[in-house]
């Protein structure tokens, strides 16, 4: 599904942000991708949604070779990408149901169709009751919530998540955590960056570790 | 809904099932079209209506691309009525800037109308030849009157024109002191037909008779005044295209504004995966909203200086004996200056939009 092949990011500063990075995602797998701040996690994940190009070697998200994307089908590529963003990326002026529904008018979705979904998406994180209120009034926690309702709520088969657990407290990391598991668990492929290393090695699965652009360790730590 | 899916050989494609299929066509060689993908289960269910369900897909695709412009544009204008000051500032300068030229237009409608009333009642005088007898005098003034482009004429004997000529000039006493009449007889004709130049090649082909000696039209001025409504009428369309100009700067700042207020959106709905014509739509309608905006304003801007100064305008003509009324913007022109204010409003956020919306980008 994700394929990296000897990638290079140079950012125009000189930074060399990852150096010879080389990984394969298959569909339908889960992973973790862990390190220290500044070691390119949010770099790597820039390349999955074409928000950044590789300076060199290769990226293909579901067979598409992102070198060779043109501008006009970036946003194509990224309604097959669910993103959790750290910082939420909600859009404080309306409701709840509206920032969930944004990927579905997006894509040009009928209004009975989006209810029906965001609803279930609402269902799903738990926040049903919560849909005609602002995400100003939600919790850390359920603003992360509504995040990932939205990533989720077109079903892409890929789901990317930067430090979805940054700022809550391990309760509630642990409660998404298992959220991303069970979207895993139907089939969607799921890659998580995260600094929590007790959290995700506790998960049992894939973890690769950036260490100064590179790929210093792949595997499920025990 | 998520639970539903099956857990595996999930068809990617599925999740957009109406999207053109430019995806599909680059990866041809890994995965077929979902359309063409032969799934047996969906095939049997299928088979009948499958081209009826994409039908219905790409007609619902069309209605929710209209309801979607609906909704931006219903959102656009509520929020420009949500900051009520603002916006009016913004109506008020674009209906200046368009009430100037729109304004001297109608100015220049009234002039013309005034002109065309005294090209009227223009005059040829024909100056006979001297040795032209009384009898043919009478003669060709009768064939003058069949003449189409000719509506009136009149025939003035050497004597009427010496009489006409004591009367208004002042010269009576010095005439008497001549011993012959030195007036030659003349005809006066009142063209049928308007407009400088018709009445010019008039006076050429009846210079060109042989009993005239000299036919001349006695409103020279009236040329003057036409040679000074083209002036009047290119100073217009200059002045409406620096004002057309200035129209395009005003939304085009305000747009660009309206971008950096929005830029956290701009971004996000980029993030999730909004195509460029997605993110520019708002804006652009906000653009048509302030153009048409400024336009209705810069027409009720308009009709209330006409009726602001219709009563001086009609005592003067009274005082003129003209029954002239001050003619205003009619349904032709009201429509072209809406048209053309929301064409501008339109036109200014293009250019905002393709200058400034590049520019936000996640990062």
């Amino acid at each position: 599904m994700i394929q990296f092949h000897n990638v290079f990011k140079r950012y125009e500063s000189g930074h060399e942000a990852l150096q010879n990075i080389s990984f394969t995602l298959n569909e339908g797998e889960m992973a973790f991708l862990t390190g220290h701040s500044g070691s390119g996690k949010s770099t790597l994940l820039k390349l999955i949604m074409r928000m950044e190009v590789a300076t060199r070697g290769q990226v293909n998200v579901d067979g598409i070779n992102l070198n060779h994307l043109a501008r006009r089908h970036v946003p194509f590529l990224r309604r097959k990408i669910g993103v959790v963003f750290q910082d939420h990326q909600l859009l404080f002026d309306r409701s709840v149901y509206d920032n969930v529904a944004l990927p579905l008018v997006i894509d040009g979705m009928v209004p009975q169709e989006i209810g029906r979904r965001v609803r279930a998406a609402l269902d799903k994180v738990g926040l049903l009751s919560k849909e005609k209120m602002t995400p100003i009034m939600l919790s850390g926690g359920e603003q992360q919530r509504v995040g990932i309702a939205r990533a989720v709520v077109n079903k892409p088969p890929i789901l990317l998540a930067d430090e979805p657990t940054g700022n809550l407290d391990p309760q509630l990391s642990a409660e998404i955590m298992q959220l991303f598991r069970q979207f895993n668990a139907v089939g969607v492929t799921v890659l998580i960056a995260s600094h929590d290393i007790d959290l995700i090695s506790r998960m049992g699965m894939r973890i690769m570790e950036l260490n100064q652009g590179g790929l210093s360790r792949s595997g499920v730590m025990e | 809904m998520i639970n539903k899916r099956p857990t595996s050989n999930r068809p990617s494609g599925a999740t957009f099932p109406d999207r053109p299929q430019r995806d599909a066509t680059k990866n041809a060689t890994k995965k077929p079209p979902n359309r063409l993908r032969s799934n047996p289960e969906q095939r049997s269910k299928s088979a009948v209506s499958g081209a009826q369900i994409s039908k219905v897909n790409t007609s619902d695709r069309i209605k929710a691309w209209r309801r979607h412009h609906l909704s931006v544009a219903v959102d656009s204008l509520t929020r420009l009525l949500a900051t009520p000051f603002g916006s009016l500032m913004t109506w008020a300068v674009i209906a200046i800037a368009l009430s100037l030229p729109v304004g001297l237009y109608v100015f220049l409608n009234n002039a013309q109308l005034v002109s065309s009333n005294w090209d009227g009642s223009a005059q040829i005088s024909l100056y006979l030849k001297e040795n032209v007898q009384e009898s043919a005098g009478q003669n060709l003034t009768k064939t003058l009157q069949m003449d189409g482009e000719i509506a009136e004429t009149r025939y003035l004997s050497r004597e009427q024109t010496l009489a006409e000529f004591k009367e208004f000039s002042g010269f009576g006493e010095a005439l008497d002191y001549l011993d012959e009449n030195p007036l030659p007889p003349v005809i006066i004709v009142r063209p049928a037909i308007s407009g400088i130049n018709n009445q010019t090649a008039l006076v050429g082909r009846l210079q060109a008779l042989p009993e005239v000696e000299e036919a001349q039209l006695d409103l020279a001025w009236v040329k003057r005044l036409y040679h000074i409504m083209e002036l009047g009428q290119r100073t217009i369309a200059a002045l409406g295209f620096l004002l057309g100009l200035a129209v395009l700067l005003v939304i085009g700042n305000t747009i660009r504004l309206a971008i950096e207020n929005r830029r956290q959106e701009i971004v996000v709905v980029k993030l999730i995966g909004a195509t460029d014509a997605f993110v520019r739509r708002p804006f652009l309608y906000t653009g048509i909203w302030y153009g048409l905006g400024g336009g209705l304003l810069s027409w009720v801007l308009v009709n209330a200086s006409l009726y602001w100064l219709d009563a001086p305008v009609r005592s003067l003509a009274s005082a003129y004996a003209s029954d002239f009324n001050l003619i205003g913007l009619t349904l032709q022109d009201s429509l072209l200056l809406l048209i053309a204010s929301t064409l501008l409003g339109w036109l200014g956020a293009w250019i905002a939009v393709g200058r400034h919306l590049g520019k936000v980008e996640p990062h």
